[in-house]
């Protein structure tokens, strides 16, 4: 895969434009993130931390996306947690589905339906329910169905050419109307208690100890493997294209490129992988409420990104489980003054550290590490990712 | 429901000699006669491994401090430390001071999940005091439930559900409603009502039973509406209401809305204390008037188990208590009285169980009577809720409650209505 | 009879529901009126603007306070003097805002958002530490409330005539600021052409700042008006940034007379349908539409004829 993105750069100086799939560098990077999730977290933490983790893995799905839509493509969505509440809720109506067989659900005046329906007197499976009884449908709707709100928004916006600032409030104003959809419709969505109490993933009870140990290591990997999906979206053309889209998208729409296209595929992406973050969240926290779809998760995931470094897959990983991890510190120490400390974090990583954890690493760390002998390669000392240079 | 009824004969021991101190435990404030640690060894009174050492036992509060809810949690914040410090005074419980974590749910479901878990995963607290919306408790309620902790529970709520690990120490809907609508309409002759509500899942349980209720008093409902939480602008309401000309307007709206709610009804033209239409509230505290403006609410009436003017001695002592502790400017509205409650039903249970144990503590609950509650004698249903007085009051311009009505009995607990669903 | 109703019932309803609608008009014009205009001008979106608007109601709330308690002669005449305090403290601080942290990122408009989002996080717990978690009660001179009776059934409530007027004088001197004072010929050149307007001499730093402290300004008068009809609490100002988005992002984000338009549909929309349906599936059923609009005009309803 990585090779078929030398192609086009003709007569340019290869060595800097090429974009393998990854340097040793980036494998060595790749490598200590897989060790640090992978081995040192199970070995280190205990169960409830690890369960933590875990959940604060779902959200770097979301920043995953952030990275190749927001930092590469220049395309800020604030309505991230959409797809990362759909996602879930997808899930999430699988499970309580599971859970509301008719033995389960005798005592309701309707039994074999979910119990907030029956206590909104709904008395049969709305339509849009029925094919969450089956499992793979249910995996097909997670990534489908925001993929395809994904591709609906995306269409609307990018062809008319709308973007910038005016595309972040609109996907914050369609983040706002759907969580009030969904506390509006509690008979069909569970309102604003959201789908609660599963228990059982075709009778594989997840919420066992060991089953959260289970989902941690299924959420750890797929987030890997994710990882590896986005870079190699981002070394292949079309990831250098939408980096050229966000620095002079006009140069591009000239060359004979269609913009558009490219905005909706990366948008999309984005979505689907936030999506699969949200099931895995209902999958680890056990309910899925529409908190998540609304403005302030929305935001607080392109901060995860920002920590990070908006120009870094790596960087999200780290910033998301830097903010959470500090969130939840500081939010048990303090439990006073931590909007404080949010607020602040928020301000300085925008004033002072626009390109995040990642930014400080390439600035200050990695010229030292660059100077041990055969650590990276032999060119590491320049600077190899055409992204890792902020662009104005 | 499964609760296992252990006939333990040390137990059974301990019982009894813990039911003849209690007799002479006064009530509250007044110092009582310590029990000393020693006669409960930690390692038979811990349970499952909580967090009790031989001269402390670590409890957690579970509110949201940050967030839209912190408004609203406030007081049953302030009223569970209250109570915490005034059994601490007293020597604590089984001989142990309750130690406090506190952890903010931040007014999002899924973090109160989160800290529930770590209360009881990492810090094996012996009991939570907790949650206010009925989002918050169903997303904490699996957890509870998992890791087999003790919630004390103190809004009133919908009903509809009933747990091992929770007590529910405000009202559940029945309890509120009936007695409400059956002295409007009995004492105010109402025939005609508009339900208005927040839209979740309490304003809508409550009006499916009042609505049930009114129309097998006679009664006829003219008009039921919802809007979303934190909706500020009722005019349209107020029109419809007006031409509707009900009786009693029943409002169920909640938080922010209240406010928008009652200034605009008063700037409509709806003088409340001229009754026309009566307007019949089970959502709006003390509390809730404090932001609203007592001269907007006048004339309103209330359907509650608590008011802060309650005449009682119990309840001087404890708004005394209150006021030395949290400031004079304080208002205690009926959700922070059932909150104040919990950690004392939960002592109560303890010395009855003779140890921290959730299983022994859960099992004896059931008939613990509180006779020193602000609002009057309680005491545990089997189904975990309290049988509690209702009663109702009128709102007067300086913010304050005054009670009209009492019910004559204690209202029992129905979580799960028959005829009502 | 339409449907219940007589035809004198009818007629009613149309007054009163006509009338509950402007009021809706002039509530989402005055909460959305200062972030249009800063939005409109710099390109930034304002996301603490809800606790702007809360500052603005806090100044009024410590106004009522103080002067119930010194001079309760003045009280019934203490609003008009909390207004213009609220849009004092409100542009003031918009001002520090704009020199401590927007004027070091008119480069990166997207990081507005996120700074002020941050600023927002802690402008609330500010808000929460020093007023208290609870809600504050703010109390009203006599006179602004209750209402005027026009016939039996039509009542007008004066707090809602008191929001329109103060709608309709903020509109017109922000109309006669922006379109024929030199102040505002300065501030659409800056807006057209950012580059030529500093060439011909304009300081486009100071007109950006201003701008920026005249739309939080507005935003603290709105807190202050809406004392009235609404609850003042450190998360009060979320009841409205949702409905506020939505205005400016209807109308079309860089133009007034949209902002304008937009409130007037969506308003109207609104209270026309919460007459006839449960006031939550109207809600739904306006966001539903103002969605579907928006996919098949992105733009919003009225947008600035500039190529970019």
């Amino acid at each position: 895969m990585g090779s078929s993105s030398h192609a086009s750069t003709g007569t340019l100086d290869k060595s800097r434009f090429a974009n393998p799939f990854f340097t040793r560098e980036g494998w060595l990077y790749f490598a200590i993130l897989a060790v640090l999730i992978l081995v040192v977290f199970p070995l280190t933490l205990d169960a409830f931390r690890l369960n933590n983790v875990g959940k604060y893995l779902t959200y770097a799905f979301v920043a995953l996306g952030l990275v190749l839509c927001w930092g590469h493509s220049g395309i800020l969505s604030l309505g991230q947690g959409i797809f990362f509440g759909l996602g879930g809720y997808c899930m999430a109506m699988f499970l309580k589905l599971e859970a509301s067989s008719p033995e389960n659900t005798a005592i309701q005046s309707t039994p074999g339906i979910p119990d907030f329906m029956d206590w909104n007197q709904i008395t049969e499976l709305p339509w849009f329910w029925a094919p969450f009884h089956s499992f793979g449908f249910t995996l097909i709707a997670i990534v489908a169905v925001p993929m395809i709100l994904a591709f609906v928004i995306g269409f609307a916006m990018f062809t008319r050419r709308v973007g910038g600032v005016y595309f972040a409030i609109i996907t914050q104003a369609i983040a706002a109307i759907l969580t009030i959809l969904i506390i509006g419709q509690q008979g069909y969505t569970g309102g604003v208690n959201g789908i609660t109490d599963l228990r059982t993933l075709l009778g594989w009870n997840i919420r066992t100890s060991e089953a959260q140990f289970i989902l941690y290591f299924v959420c750890a990997g797929l987030l890997l493997a994710s990882l590896l999906l986005c870079r190699a979206v981002h070394v292949s053309k079309l990831g250098r294209l939408v980096i050229a889209i966000r620095d002079k998208e006009d140069r591009v729409r000239f060359s004979g490129y269609d913009v558009a296209a490219f905005k909706i595929f990366v948008f999309c992406f984005a979505a689907g992988i936030a999506a699969i973050g949200g099931a895995l969240f209902t999958l680890q926290v056990g309910f899925m409420s529409p908190t998540f779809v609304g403005i302030v998760p929305s935001i607080e995931m392109v901060i995860f990104a920002a920590v990070g470094g908006r120009l870094s897959f790596f960087g999200a990983i780290y910033g998301t489980l830097l903010v959470n991890y500090a969130k939840s510190t500081f939010s048990e120490t303090f439990p006073e003054l931590w909007l404080f400390a949010m607020g602040g974090l928020f301000i300085a990583v925008v004033m002072a550290f626009p390109d995040g954890l990642a930014g400080l690493y390439h600035r200050h760390v990695r010229p030292h590490l660059a100077k041990i002998p055969g650590l990276f390669d032999r060119q590491s000392g320049r600077g190899r990712d055409v992204v890792a240079q902020p662009a104005e | 429901m499964t609760q296992s009824r252990s006939a333990n004969t040390f137990l059974a021991l301990t019982r009894r000699r813990l039911l003849s101190g209690l007799a002479a435990v006064p009530i509250l404030l007044a110092l009582g006669q310590a029990v000393p640690a020693q006669d409960f060894p930690t390692s038979e009174v811990k349970g499952n491994d909580l967090a009790v050492t031989d001269d402390t036992v670590t409890v957690g509060i579970l509110h949201s401090i940050t967030g839209t809810m912190a408004l609203s949690e406030a007081g049953s914040v302030q009223a569970e430390k209250l109570a915490i410090e005034q059994i601490n005074a007293q020597g604590g419980i089984l001989g142990r001071q309750i130690e406090v974590i506190q952890e903010d749910g931040a007014s999002d479901w899924p973090t109160f999940a989160e800290k529930a878990k770590k209360l009881l995963v990492q810090d094996k607290v012996a009991a939570v005091f907790g949650c206010w919306t009925s989002a918050s408790r169903k997303a904490v309620l699996p957890v509870f439930e998992q890791y087999n902790g003790l919630l004390y529970y103190p809004t009133f709520y919908e009903g509809l559900e009933q747990s091992k690990n929770v007590f529910y120490t405000g009202q559940e809907a029945t309890q509120q409603i009936l007695a409400g609508i059956d002295w409007v309409s009995k004492e105010k002759d109402a025939k005609t009502f508009y339900l208005l509500g927040s839209d979740y899942i309490w304003p809508r349980t409550s009006n499916k039973i009042a609505r049930k209720h009114i129309e097998k008093l006679g009664g006829e409902v003219v008009g039921e509406d919802y809007y979303p939480l934190g909706h500020t602008q009722f005019n349209s309401v107020i029109n419809k209401i007006k031409l509707r000309k009900p009786d009693v307007i029943y409002a169920s709206v909640v938080g922010g809305s209240n406010v928008a709610f009652y200034k605009q009804l008063k700037a409509a033209g709806i003088d409340m204390t001229e009754e026309k239409p009566l307007l019949l509230t089970i959502s709006v505290t003390e509390d809730e008037i404090r932001g609203i403006g007592g001269e907007n609410i006048e004339g309103a009436y209330a359907s509650m188990k608590y008011f802060q003017s309650l005449t009682n001695q119990n309840n001087e002592q404890f708004v005394k208590a209150f006021k030395e502790r949290w400031g004079d400017d304080i208002v205690i509205g009926d959700v922070t009285q059932a909150a104040y409650l919990g950690p004392w039903l939960w002592k109560a249970a303890v010395e009855k169980a003779g140890t921290f144990d959730i299983d022994e503590v859960v099992s004896v609950s059931a008939g613990i009577e509180m006779n020193e509650a602000p609002e009057g004698y309680v005491r545990i249903h089997e189904n975990h809720h309290l049988w509690s007085k209702t009663r109702i009051a009128q709102a007067q311009p300086d913010g304050q409650y005054k009670v009209v009505f009492e019910t004559d009995e204690l209202m029992e607990p129905d979580p799960f209505p028959e005829g009502y669903q | 009879m339409i449907g219940d109703y007589t035809y004198s019932e009818f007629g009613s309803i149309l007054a009163m529901q006509g009338f509950a609608g402007l009021i809706l008009f002039s509530v989402f014009v005055l909460m959305a009126l200062g972030l249009a205009i800063i939005f409109g001008q710099m390109g930034v979106i304002n996301m603490a603007h809800g606790e702007f608007m809360i500052l603005g109601a806090y100044v009024t709330y410590l106004c009522s306070t103080f002067v119930s308690a010194t001079i309760p002669a003045f009280f019934p005449y203490y609003f008009f003097v909390a207004m213009i305090l609220a849009f004092c403290a409100a542009f003031a601080l918009g001002v520090l805002v704009e020199w401590a942290m927007i004027r070091h990122l008119y480069k990166r408009p997207l990081d507005t958002l996120l700074a002020t989002w941050g600023l927002s996080l802690v402008l609330q717990q500010t808000y929460r530490t020093v007023f208290g978690a609870r809600e504050v009660g703010v109390s009203l001179p006599d006179w602004l409330i209750g209402s005027l009776p026009v016939t039996d059934v039509v009542e007008v409530p004066i707090n809602g005539l008191f929001v329109m007027a103060l709608t309709f004088v903020i509109t017109a001197v922000v109309y006669l600021l922006m379109y024929r004072s030199n102040w505002g010929k300065r501030v659409r050149a800056v807006v057209q052409n950012r580059t030529m307007a500093g060439a011909v001499g304009i300081n486009t730093r100071m007109t950006d700042r201003m701008t920026f402290g005249l739309g939080c300004g507005i935003a603290g008068i709105a807190g202050s008006a809406f004392t009235m009809i609404g609850s003042t609490g450190p998360t009060s100002g979320q009841q409205y940034i949702v409905d506020t988005f939505l205005v400016v992002v209807f109308g079309g984000a860089a133009s007034l007379l949209g902002t304008i338009a937009s409130a007037f549909t969506i308003s109207q929309a609104q209270s026309t349908m919460e007459f006839f349906m449960s006031g939550s599936m109207a809600k739904v059923l306006t966001l539903l539409a103002v969605v579907g609009i928006l996919m098949l005009r992105p733009q919003g309803l009225f947008t600035l004829k500039i190529r970019r």
